[in-house]
């Protein structure tokens, strides 16, 4: 049976890992390889790298980090932020990521799914996808809007025939960020993400609002989520990787006990 | 020194790593000679099966791939690499395989179901699952029993029952892991599962069949 997956996300800005709420007021909590290394030893399923970095002076530095991560932490990870073209999805994944995150970008330029499909596998295609509850319309049919920017940016998309479009352009994994939960550490948005993940064939990574272990078992069963992405939970203690999995297995969900 | 063989499939940077990390001598290579002259062979794969074969044809590999295995040299088979061993696979309108292994390579049905939840599983497979390995082989020594692999398939092969030395449940029961003499071929990437497999991974690079 496939067990549901613990996906801690690091923020990397200029090299250095971040978290922010709401995404403001980054605070930096270290060094993303040493924080990957941890992390693999705890028993993570996959690791999220977000850059959030601007210049084209610090790209540079992410993929070194990406190399140094892949050079000691054999798992699967992603890395999304700032990726516009081919050329830079293949520099990310011959530095060693295995797979590669749009958001923003995709949103520009739907094809980018497509291009990065067929040329890397749909495998490597993680469609990254901020949500907003706007209350149904016509325009948007399922009551969640998608947005850019933090939630500051309105795209009249709505978010179901986002996810089910990227799907068809050849994504191969949803994350699916609520702007609403995300950074309340008050649960995960549970009817955005069963919406949605109950509605394409692709897995589906809840992200946002996670803040006990209550929470991600809720999310993984009642949301229909494939995997649970953690950031606060995890990076600022209280909770380790271990203690989230030990919890969740007592509970009946099924994750990896073994590593 | 093993040959990691280089058809176009996807990103082989992680198996290259991985052998790095664990101090074995590789080489990424596209060539037939290079195959014939390496140790051992690796045979990994990211993709869809058409286009897999085609590029194993266009670089001349096809032949040095059945000549590896033909020759006792200690073969390993990862994902696409495990799947177009076999004779056909369903994929890409059904494809022409190497015919190395008998058997067919299917899709997972759609509707299948586990437990106690009716929602049908997603396909792809996609994470980590649990390898339940038959008897002992030099390849697997030493992974414990219980652990688990990372996935990413929407097809797997259908061997005849004594090539199976691995099963994984998803809805059904499929085979995960085959051996036959100088060949083991799996359909979980070993390079991107932990410990149990890095662990794979080193023994097959000092398996002495």
């Amino acid at each position: 049976m496939l067990s549901k997956r613990i996906i801690p996300c690091l923020d990397v800005r200029d090299g250095r890992t971040t978290k922010g709420v709401k995404f403001k007021n980054n605070v930096d909590i270290g060094d993303p390889v040493d924080m990957a290394r941890y992390y693999y030893e705890e028993g993570a399923d996959e690791l999220v790298f977000y850059d959030i970095t601007a210049s084209a002076e610090g790209r540079g530095i992410m993929l070194d980090v990406v190399r140094r991560v892949a050079a000691e932490i054999f798992l699967p990870f992603s890395v999304g932020g700032g990726l516009h073209s081919l050329d830079d999805m293949r520099a990310v994944l011959l530095a060693g990521a295995e797979k590669v995150s749009v958001n923003t970008g995709a949103v520009r330029n739907p094809q980018i799914i497509e291009e990065g499909a067929k040329a890397f596998g749909k495998q490597c295609i993680v469609l990254g996808m901020d949500a907003l509850h706007v209350g149904k319309s016509e325009q948007i049919p399922s009551g969640y809007e998608v947005v850019t920017h933090g939630g500051r940016k309105s795209t009249g998309i709505d978010a179901l025939e986002w996810a089910q479009r990227a799907e068809r352009l050849g994504a191969g994994e949803i994350c699916l960020n609520s702007i609403d939960a995300d950074g309340t550490q008050s649960g995960y948005e549970l009817t955005l993400t069963r919406l949605i993940s109950t509605n394409v064939q692709i897995p589906v990574i809840a992200s946002g609002g996670a803040g006990e272990p209550q929470h991600l078992a809720d999310v993984l069963s009642e949301g229909c989520a494939d995997a649970a992405l953690v950031a606060s939970m995890v990076h600022f203690g209280g909770y380790s990787v271990r203690s989230l999995k030990d919890f969740l297995h007592g509970q009946g969900v099924k994750v990896r006990m073994t590593w | 020194m093993i040959a990691v063989v280089d058809y176009r499939a996807g990103n082989l940077t992680s198996v290259m790593t991985a052998l790095r990390y664990l101090d074995h001598d590789a080489v990424l290579t596209d060539s037939p000679s290079d195959v014939a002259a390496a140790e051992r062979i690796i045979f990994p794969g990211v993709g869809a099966a058409g286009e897999s074969m085609a590029n194993l044809r266009d670089l001349g590999l096809a032949d040095a791939i059945r000549d590896g295995v033909a020759s006792g040299k200690p073969f390993l088979g990862i994902c696409v690499g495990f799947q177009i061993l076999f004779d056909h696979s369903d994929e890409d309108g059904g494809t022409e395989c190497l015919g190395i292994l008998p058997g067919n390579v299917v899709r997972f049905a759609e509707n299948m179901t586990e437990g106690d939840s009716r929602r049908s599983l997603k396909v792809p497979q996609m994470g980590w699952n649990e390898v339940r390995f038959r008897g002992s082989h030099p390849v697997w020594d030493g992974v414990p029993a219980g652990s688990e692999f990372y996935f990413v398939h929407s097809y797997h092969p259908v061997p005849p029952d004594e090539l199976v030395c691995g099963e994984t449940t998803y809805g059904i029961v499929f085979a995960s892991a085959v051996a036959r003499e100088n060949l083991v071929a799996c359909q979980f990437h070993p390079e991107k599962s932990g410990r149990p497999g890095l662990c794979l991974l080193d023994n097959f690079c000092q398996w002495c069949p």
